[in-house]
This record gives structure tokens, C-alpha cells and sequence, in this order.
């Protein structure tokens, strides 16, 4: 197993500087005054909006404007120097159905941590019984094209794995779950956003310091969790219902959860904290102070999860009960104790992912959803049901995502993933650290 | 009662026959194969760009276009069926959502917009010129005006489109009749049951289960036509949403049955229809002024529904008590 | 006696991890007898079972059954050639009918490509041979009233004689049976065993899996001993259960120990293991 492992990272880091000496030979190193935002306008159901007016201002001066036109394109708005900068969309000249002369305004960074140079900004906008139009935030950013350079590289590698040890916090919840009861569960997506809104609703709606709204998050995600096992799981393993009428249960669990969400929250992507966090240089890397918080925290959160497991009785208890849960039973295991700590555990280690993630991504209804494929690919990856085997799984999963973004649109990222995720299904069902199954 | 009656016209909805149509192919897989394709949504859609794309864009006749539609259904299905059908139920369920959300992706990214129109999808707009649905209302033999039957007032598209599509349900409905009869059908419901058996007793288990993906693959690529045909192409529609909305669809009507995928289209719809009259009868009563966008309610409701279906009445509405449509093991 | 073997098996190989499970250096199964495996549990038995049958792949070695070269063929391709196995648990088709299970088992079935199940004139004639044959079969095995029911409905030993009846309805020529007496009553397990009988008796080969060396005994023609994946040996039942080194290989360390206490416990033990395998 540790050779295994080393033999993996070793691999990582080789790609890595491969990356790294073949970033410059192959990319451009791009023009540092080239900053501006392409604005873009569709209405809910995708249908591009002409004639809405976008002022891109800083502060109180106006820097320039610009008019969609039927594609629902603005033209490029140039902006002085890298920061953040305010949009603000009239929508009065939009024509009938779009009554409304409302103004909206949005805060979007450009050639910060996540961004690059010329930012594309997506906003669609969500006609309201009262006839007004609400535009939802921005759901997309595509960078102005694909720029390889070495900073770029070095950028996109760590925000991989700021991603992957996000998404390893989120997937061990999940592979935990797998192991001890074989639920596929389609709703971890679900916990991770139910973290995120948790934060949100203490944070800016009740105006709590992030920390203490982070810390309630956690707490709730765990009673979640908890929730989730005694009042629907349990029963149904009582029951003895089998595996697949739990899975497309789960989906439906999900299903119900994320549209309440969506109805009690709405479309839009929000801010998880009312002010603005600083970014910080790093080298070559700029990241917001929250990004590199994530990481300590994340691998803090890690190790603490894997000396649990490996060293605590309880944690023991759950790996026997993965690898054999009849002769776990038979040797005095109290297997529904320990998988109620796993679906407790679960809970709140998805709800603190949450919570970074929207420090990272902004929240949404979906955004646990979205990233749910990426979990499975982890611990898919990883070997299913092991929580190391899901640590790096997650790692190589959210390297991988984010590099890619360096070649790839980034509206394709997840493509890429899921490409991944196929070929490691094909080739390796059993992932890195699986064993082969016997037949028969 | 008003609500009753708009819940009841949706029955004649080509959406519903859509459904219809899309939960046939899907029960052709879940039902009486046990494939766990969770990836629906990816036939639908194909079926849908690759019919709106020849038509709209590469100006295709339309028997073209539906050829089109069904050779990439084929190709998709085996695609991802000749690597997959090997695996796990529980990954070829992620490979197949996996793939479905590939092609989402990909139809909805910059990339491809030339054809696929990205993000805005594809219009079907008569003045503009680049109406896919064209050939079908120019087929309509009814005159144009209102046709009224009972409390209920169609256009002669309304009327035309749905009397087409239901048709087409039908056949497919009797086709699969026809194979699930026949030894052939045998063998699918045995490979439900235990694959391994069916391979001891000689039966290429890995042919007859790309065949199943095939034809309701393609059953699924006309579903996704029909869904489209009244309304524009929106890469959004074809979210795993769509595929879990089919299961819900399936498992109301109930898996392995030939009539439960129509009765449960059409039950699906008239709820949902009818939960929304109810939900905007809430706001307007203020009742539900808490909530940002009611409306979504319905998909939680769905969502319930499907939880409730599968651990309580896994049979759905026309199911044999005992033939329960999923494996116990 | 003139050597006409059905299953020839040369120096067949397959590991675990490191672990040679099946090691077989050469096997041979007569035509017409019925030949027992035996062999302590984790002998490689069930795997020797899957690899020969095309479930498993090997690592090395070659087989061939009726003078073809079967090494490597797909599972289902080795069983329409006529070498068609059991389950060690149990794999009947739980919703489907029980004469459906028996239909499912027939082989040429024109119906059951694609292209001819569209046209009921190019099958119906088949399938009611069929459903004749099956009748019969059923009423053999005493499962002639329960045609019409779910199989799931049965009880494990009628599980069991469901799955030989369907292997029959294959009409093979060689019945491989992984451990058909384990888990049944005494009472059924006589009944598989005249059953076994039967099948030899009407002209069919049998080689089968089995743990308690008295059934072996009163039935086999010849017996294979197998120890961590190998032949250990191989003869008449009466020779070969009296070898010490049979006695050692498969008792090990229990020489005092009452046997069928020994084959309870392994059974008992296996069993639940495989239920463990299962959930997996």
C-alpha cells in the first residue's frame, strides 16, 4: 500500500514539473494589462437578451459600457488594472416580457486567484410573477481562451488541490457510507450544499463571524447526517430493502432536498460572507486568504479523520465492518452504532466542505449536486469504501479538473473529469487500491 | 377546478406522450433487463440535437434527420454499453449519468455552438426560418381553428401534435409487447434475474444487453425528438433531472409492465400539473411567501414520491405483487 | 478400460495475489462416469470450476472438453459446446415462473435472436417442444406443480433440483455441479444423488463438487482430490479415500475428530463466507 502510494505521488509530481517545463516552451506568457469583461445576457430559460445595458464601474467611476445585442453579447469593457469591479445591468430598454427597468449589480473579479484576464460574464436573468426582472448571479465564468504558462500552471495546480482535498473531505463521508451499508448515495451531494447554506443563513442572514456560523454548519451537517440514518436508512435496512431500490431511493432523497433548497433559496448564487476577502501572493500563486485557510484546514481535518480511523477502537470497528460486516457482527461489533457514527461523521465532514467550497465557488442550490459526479469519480478512483484510497482519489480527481481548465473551455472542466472517471471504471473498476474481486 | 381540468388536458401534452415514450425505452432497460442506466437523459438528448441540428442547421430532410437521430442513439448506446455492461450495477449507473452529463456538457459548452447553439440551444422559429418542426405542422391535415372536445378547447396543432405522438407511443408500446413475449424477451428477464445463470446456460449475456441499450436507447432519441418538436432545444432540459423524473415515471406506472410506462406518464403529469395550480393557488393566498421560488416544490414532491414508490409500492400502479420489479440480493 | 475423456485439462494456473489458487498440472474427466472433486476448503475447487467453465480467466494451462480446445472462450460459448455448470449457491431466476426458468435453459432457440422474436411462426413450433420437455423434466424432479409459480416462492432444496432440471433442459454433455448437496436435508440430498445417478445413467458425464466423503463414496465412479489448488490424486473412491495422504490432506491436523463434525463446521463456515462474498 505505501509503496503504491508513494509510486503515485511520485507520478503526480512528475506530471507536474513535466507541466512546468513544458508551460513555458508551449504557451504565450500573457499581457498583464489586458483586463476587462465580456458580459453576457440570457433569460431563465437560455434564450439570449438584447438591449440591456452593462456599466462596468469601480466604486463610483464609470469606466465603460456596453449594449447586448441579439446573441445577447456585449462587447469587451476594458478595466484598468486586475481587482474587483462592479457590473451593474439596466434592464429597462429590454423589450416587452421583460418589463422590469430594474438595476442590478454584481461584483466579479478579474485576473484574481480563480480567474484570468478577460472575464466572461454570464447573467441570466428570471422573470417574476410581479412582473420585475430578477436577474440570478452570474452562473458561469469562461476565461477570454486557452493561455499556457508557467504561473498559470503553478496556479491551476494548487487550486487542484485546494479542490481535491475539498472534494476528499466531501468523498470520505461517501465512501464511508458505501463501505459500511453499500449505499451509493445520490444525495451526498445535498449534504455538501446543506453546509454551505447553513453558513450562508448564519453568516449573512444572521450576521454571525464566519468561524462561528463555519463551526454551526459542522454541528448541524452532523445532526443532518444523523437525521438521514435514524429516520430513513436504518428503517430501510431494517426492512432488508435491497441495494438498488436504496440507491434510486437515495435519488430520490436528493431530489427532494436539493428542490427545497432551490425553493427556499432560489436560483441565485450568493456570497457566503458579506464583506470581501483579500488575496494574498504565495510565489507565483495568488490565492483569497480563505483558499489557503481551506487547505490548512482540509489537511488538518485529514489527518485527524485518518488516525481515527486507523488507530481509534471505533474506527477500527469501521473498517471491519467495511471489509466483513457479518463476521464484524458475529464478533461482537455493534454495527449499527458504528454506522451511525459513519453517517454522523459523514454529515459533518460533507457540511464543513460545504462551507469551503462556498468560500471557494460562491453557493448555490446545486453546487453539492454538481459536485457529486466528482466525488464518485474519487472514490471510485480510490478504490471504493477506503478513506484513504478516497484521499487520493479526491486529489487526483481535483488536479486534474482544474489543470485541465488550462487547456480546456472551462464550461468543458467537468467533461474531463467524467472522461476520467469512465476510463478508471474501464480499465481499473476496482480503483487504485481496491483488490480484484473473486468470481463466482 | 380549474386546476383539475388544466392537470387533465396535460394528457393529451406531447410532452406526456414524450414521457410515455422516453419511460419505454428506460423500461426496456430497468424494467426488464435490470440495467441501471442512469443516463436517460443523454438518449433524449441526443435524439433531440442530432434530429434539430439536421433539420435546423445542416437543412436535412427530415427522414434524414430522424436516421440521424437514431444512428447516434446507437452509437452512444454502444458506446458506452460494449466497455460498461460488464460492470457493477452501481457503476454502470454512474457511468451511464457520467456519460449523459458528458454530453450535456458538451452540447451546452462554446465549443460547438456553431451547431449546437451552446448555451441558448437551438430555436425552432417559423419567421425566422429555421422551424426543425416545420415538416410536421405543414403534415397537419386538420384545419386551422379550434377543436373543442368536452370542457377542453385544442388548435389544430395542439390536436394534431398529440394525436402523432400518442401514435407513436402506441406502436412502440406494441413492439416492445411483441418482444418481451418472445424468447428473446425470455432472456432479457433472465439476465434481470441473474446474469450468470442465463451465461451457464449458454446465452451471450453481453449481446442481448447492448441490443436491450440499443433499442431502448433509440426509443429514448425519439422520446427526446418528440420533446423538443413543440418548443426550442435547451441543453438545460436534458439534466439528470430529466432521467430521474423517468424513473419516478417508471416506478408509478410500474417497471416490467408494458402499459405501466404510458399510465405513468400520464399520472406524473397530471400531478405535477396539478401541484403546481395548487402551489400558485399557496402564493397567491400567501401561504408560501417564505420560499424564494415555490414552484420548485413540485421536484421535492417528486422526489418524495419516488422515495415513498420504491420502499412502499416498488410494483407501481399495474405491477404484479410479486413480480417486484428489482432484485432483493 | 480404453481412455475416452471428455474434460483434458493440462497444467492449468491461476493466482490471487500472489496466491496459487489452481495449480492443476492435469485433469481428465471419462465420458459417461461421474467423477467427484474433493478437497478441503480453499482448495481451489470452485475456482478450478470457473476457470474450466470460462467464469474465471486462467493464468496459464490448457483445457479442452469433446476434443476442442476451450481454453479461453467466453462462458457462454464453453456451455453451448455442451459443458454446463451449477451454482454452488443457488442461481434460479427468482420472477420469472418456475417453467420459465426451464424455458430459459433450452438451447437453438430460434426465437431468441432479435431478428426472428418479431415473427411467432418462426419460434411457437420450438417452444412448445420445449415447454413439452420441460414438463417432463419438471415432473421428474418432482417440481411438476409448482410450473406456474414465481421460483422465488421455492424452498432451497427445490432451488437445488430446479437448477440441475435447467441445466438438463441445456441438454449438456458434461454436468458440472459446484457442491449440489450442500446446505440440503438428508433426505433430498439421496434424491440428488439418484438423480446424479440418472444422469449418468442415460448416457451424460458428471463431475461435481462435494465435502462429505460418504456421498462421494456410494456414488462416484472415480474421485479427484484437490489440496491448496492442486491434484493431490486421483482413482477408484475406494482406493483413493483410503490413501493416508487423502486423509492427511484433507483432515490436516483432526485426525481423531469425528469427520462429519469437521465437514459441519467447514460447511458452516463456508457458508458463511460466501454469504460475506455476496454482500460484497
Amino acid at each position: 500500500m505505501p509503496r503504491r502510494a508513494l509510486l503515485l505521488a511520485t507520478a503526480l509530481l512528475a506530471t507536474a514539473l513535466l507541466g512546468l517545463l513544458l508551460g513555458p516552451l508551449t504557451g504565450t506568457a500573457t499581457a498583464q494589462d489586458d483586463y476587462g469583461f465580456i458580459p453576457r445576457v440570457v433569460d431563465a430559460a437560455g434564450t439570449p437578451v438584447a438591449g440591456v445595458v452593462v456599466t462596468v464601474r469601480d466604486g463610483d467611476e464609470e469606466l465603460g459600457t456596453t449594449t447586448t445585442d441579439a446573441r445577447g453579447n456585449g462587447t469587451a469593457v476594458q478595466v484598468p488594472d486586475k481587482g474587483r469591479y462592479t457590473l451593474v445591468f439596466d434592464t429597462s430598454g429590454v423589450p416587452a416580457g421583460f418589463a422590469g427597468g430594474e438595476l442590478y449589480a454584481v461584483d466579479k473579479e478579474v485576473g484574481e486567484a480563480h480567474t484570468l484576464n478577460t472575464q466572461r460574464v454570464l447573467v441570466s436573468l428570471k422573470e417574476k410573477a410581479n412582473g420585475g426582472v430578477v436577474p440570478s448571479a452570474p452562473v458561469e465564468r469562461e476565461s477570454a481562451g486557452p493561455t499556457v504558462s508557467l504561473p498559470i500552471l503553478v496556479q491551476r495546480l494548487v487550486s487542484g488541490l485546494n479542490l481535491g482535498l475539498l472534494l476528499a473531505i466531501a468523498t470520505i463521508g461517501l465512501s464511508l457510507i458505501h463501505g459500511t451499508t453499500r449505499l451509493t448515495n445520490f444525495a451526498h451531494g445535498e449534504n455538501v450544499t446543506f453546509g454551505a447554506l447553513i453558513a450562508f443563513l448564519f453568516c449573512v442572514v444572521l450576521g454571525l463571524p464566519l468561524v462561528v456560523a463555519g463551526l454551526i454548519s459542522v454541528a448541524a451537517g452532523a445532526a443532518f447526517g444523523w437525521l438521514q440514518n435514524a429516520g430513513l436508512w436504518q428503517p430501510l435496512r431494517r426492512r432488508g430493502v435491497g441495494l438498488i431500490p436504496v440507491m434510486i431511493a437515495s435519488i430520490g432523497v436528493g431530489l427532494a432536498v436539493r428542490y427545497l433548497y432551490f425553493a427556499i433559496f432560489g436560483s441565485g448564487t450568493r456570497r457566503v460572507t458579506p464583506e470581501s476577502i483579500p488575496s494574498v501572493r504565495l510565489g507565483s500563486v495568488v490565492m483569497p486568504v480563505s483558499a489557503y485557510y481551506s487547505m490548512a484546514i482540509s489537511l488538518a481535518v485529514l489527518v485527524a479523520v485518518g488516525c481515527w480511523i486507523r488507530y481509534s477502537h471505533l474506527g477500527r470497528a469501521t473498517r471491519a465492518v467495511s471489509a466483513n460486516l457479518p463476521l464484524a457482527a458475529a464478533s461482537g461489533i455493534d454495527v449499527d452504532r458504528v454506522i451511525r457514527v459513519v453517517w454522523i461523521l459523514a454529515g459533518a465532514l460533507s457540511a464543513l466542505a460545504g462551507v469551503l467550497l462556498a468560500l471557494l465557488n460562491d453557493v448555490s442550490y446545486d453546487m453539492g449536486f454538481k459536485s457529486l459526479l466528482l466525488m464518485f469519480a474519487a472514490m471510485i478512483l480510490g478504490g471504493l469504501g477506503t478513506a484513504f484510497g478516497a484521499l487520493v482519489g479526491a486529489l487526483v480527481v481535483g488536479v486534474f479538473t482544474e489543470v485541465l481548465v488550462v487547456w480546456l473551455p472551462p464550461d468543458m472542466k467537468y467533461v474531463g473529469a467524467l472522461i476520467v472517471l469512465i476510463l478508471v471504471l474501464l480499465v481499473r473498476p476496482q480503483g487504485i487500491f481496491g483488490r480484484a474481486e473473486r468470481i463466482g | 377546478m380549474d386546476i383539475l381540468l388544466t392537470s387533465l388536458q396535460q394528457i393529451m401534452s406531447p410532452v406526456t406522450a414524450a414521457y410515455a415514450l422516453a419511460a419505454i425505452g428506460l423500461n426496456l432497460h430497468f424494467g426488464f433487463t435490470g440495467l441501471l442506466n442512469f443516463g436517460h437523459a443523454g438518449f433524449l438528448a441526443i435524439g433531440a440535437y442530432g434530429f434539430a441540428i439536421s433539420v435546423a442547421v445542416l437543412d436535412l430532410p427530415v427522414v434524414v434527420a430522424l436516421l440521424v437521430a437514431v444512428a447516434l442513439a446507437v452509437l452512444f448506446a454502444l458506446l458506452i454499453g460494449i466497455p460498461t455492461l460488464r460492470l457493477r450495477a452501481d457503476y454502470l449507473a454512474i457511468v451511464t449519468i457520467a456519460a449523459s452529463e458528458i454530453i450535456r456538457f458538451t452540447v451546452n459548452s462554446s465549443v460547438l455552438a456553431g451547431l449546437t447553439g451552446g448555451a441558448q440551444g437551438i430555436n425552432n422559429n417559423e419567421a425566422m426560418g429555421n422551424s426543425y418542426s416545420q415538416a410536421f405542422k405543414d403534415a397537419n391535415p386538420f384545419d386551422a381553428g379550434r377543436v373543442e372536445i368536452g370542457p377542453w378547447v385544442f388548435t389544430a396543432t395542439q390536436l394534431w401534435a398529440a394525436i402523432l405522438t400518442w401514435v407513436v407511443v402506441a406502436v412502440v408500446a406494441a413492439l416492445v409487447w411483441a418482444l418481451m413475449r418472445s424468447p428473446w424477451g425470455l432472456v432479457l428477464k433472465g439476465i434481470r434475474e441473474d446474469e450468470h445463470a442465463l451465461t451457464s446456460l449458454g446465452k451471450n449475456v453481453r449481446l442481448y444487453k447492448t441490443q436491450s441499450l440499443i433499442i431502448g436507447g433509440v426509443i429514448g432519441a425519439l422520446a427526446g425528438i418528440m420533446l423538443v418538436l413543440p418548443s426550442t432545444v435547451a441543453p438545460g432540459d436534458f439534466n439528470s433531472r430529466l432521467t430521474f423524473n423517468l424513473f419516478t415515471v417508471l416506478l408509478l406506472g410500474g417497471a416490467a409492465t408494458i402499459l405501466g410506462p404510458v399510465l405513468g406518464a400520464i399520472v406524473f403529469w397530471v400531478l405535477l400539473q396539478a401541484s403546481d395550480g395548487l402551489i400558485q393557488l399557496g402564493e397567491r393566498g400567501g401561504w408560501l411567501g417564505g420560499f424564494a421560488d415555490a414552484s420548485q416544490l413540485r421536484f421535492t414532491l417528486v422526489g418524495i414520491v419516488l422515495v415513498v414508490l420504491i420502499v412502499f409500492r416498488p410494483q407501481g400502479m399495474l405491477g404484479d405483487r410479486k413480480e417486484l420489479a428489482f432484485d432483493d440480493k | 478400460m480404453t481412455s475416452d475423456p471428455v474434460l483434458v485439462a493440462e497444467r492449468v494456473v491461476r493466482g490471487f495475489g500472489g496466491v496459487r489458487a489452481v495449480d492443476v498440472e492435469h485433469l481428465t474427466v471419462e465420458r459417461g462416469t461421474i467423477t467427484a472433486l474433493i478437497g478441503p476448503n480453499g482448495a481451489g475447487k470452485t475456482t478450478l470450476f470457473n476457470v474450466l467453465t470460462g467464469f474465471d480467466r486462467a493464468d496459464g494451462g490448457r483445457w479442452s472438453f469433446d476434443g476442442t480446445d476451450v481454453t479461453g472462450l467466453p462462458a457462454h460459448r464453453i456451455a453451448r459446446l455442451g459443458m454446463v455448470r451449477t451454482f454452488q449457491l443457488t442461481r434460479v431466476l427468482g420472477r420469472l415462473t418456475v417453467l420459465e426458468n426451464m424455458l430459459v435453459g433450452a438451447r437453438h432457440q430460434p426465437g431468441e435472436t432479435l431478428r426472428r422474436a418479431l415473427v411467432p411462426a418462426l419460434w411457437k413450433g420450438k417452444r412448445a417442444a420445449d415447454v413439452d420437455r420441460a414438463r417432463e423434466l419438471l415432473d421428474r424432479f418432482a417440481l411438476g406443480a409448482k410450473a406456474g409459480d414465481h421460483a422465488a416462492s421455492l424452498s432451497g432444496g427445490q432451488r437445488k433440483l430446479l437448477e440441475m432440471a435447467r441445466a438438463l433442459m441445456n441438454e449438456p454433455t458434461l454436468v458440472m455441479l459446484d457442491e449440489p448437496m450442500a446446505g440440503v436435508n438428508p433426505a433430498l440430498a439421496r434424491s440428488l444423488l439418484d438423480h446424479i445417478t440418472a444422469l449418468r445413467d442415460e448416457g451424460r458425464t458428471v463431475l461435481f463438487v462435494e465435502h462429505d466423503l460418504h456421498l462421494v463414496k456410494s456414488v462416484s465412479d472415480r474421485v479427484v482430490v484437490m489440496a491448496q489448488g492442486a491434484v493431490v490424486t486421483e482413482g477408484a473412491p475406494d482406493t483413493v479415500l483410503r490413501d493416508p495422504a487423502v486423509v492427511d490432506a484433507y483432515l490436516g491436523a483432526h485426525h481423531d475428530t469425528d469427520l462429519r463434525e469437521i465437514i459441519a463446521r467447514e460447511t458452516a463456515r463456508e457458508t458463511a463466507g460466501e454469504t460475506a462474498e455476496e454482500t460484497g
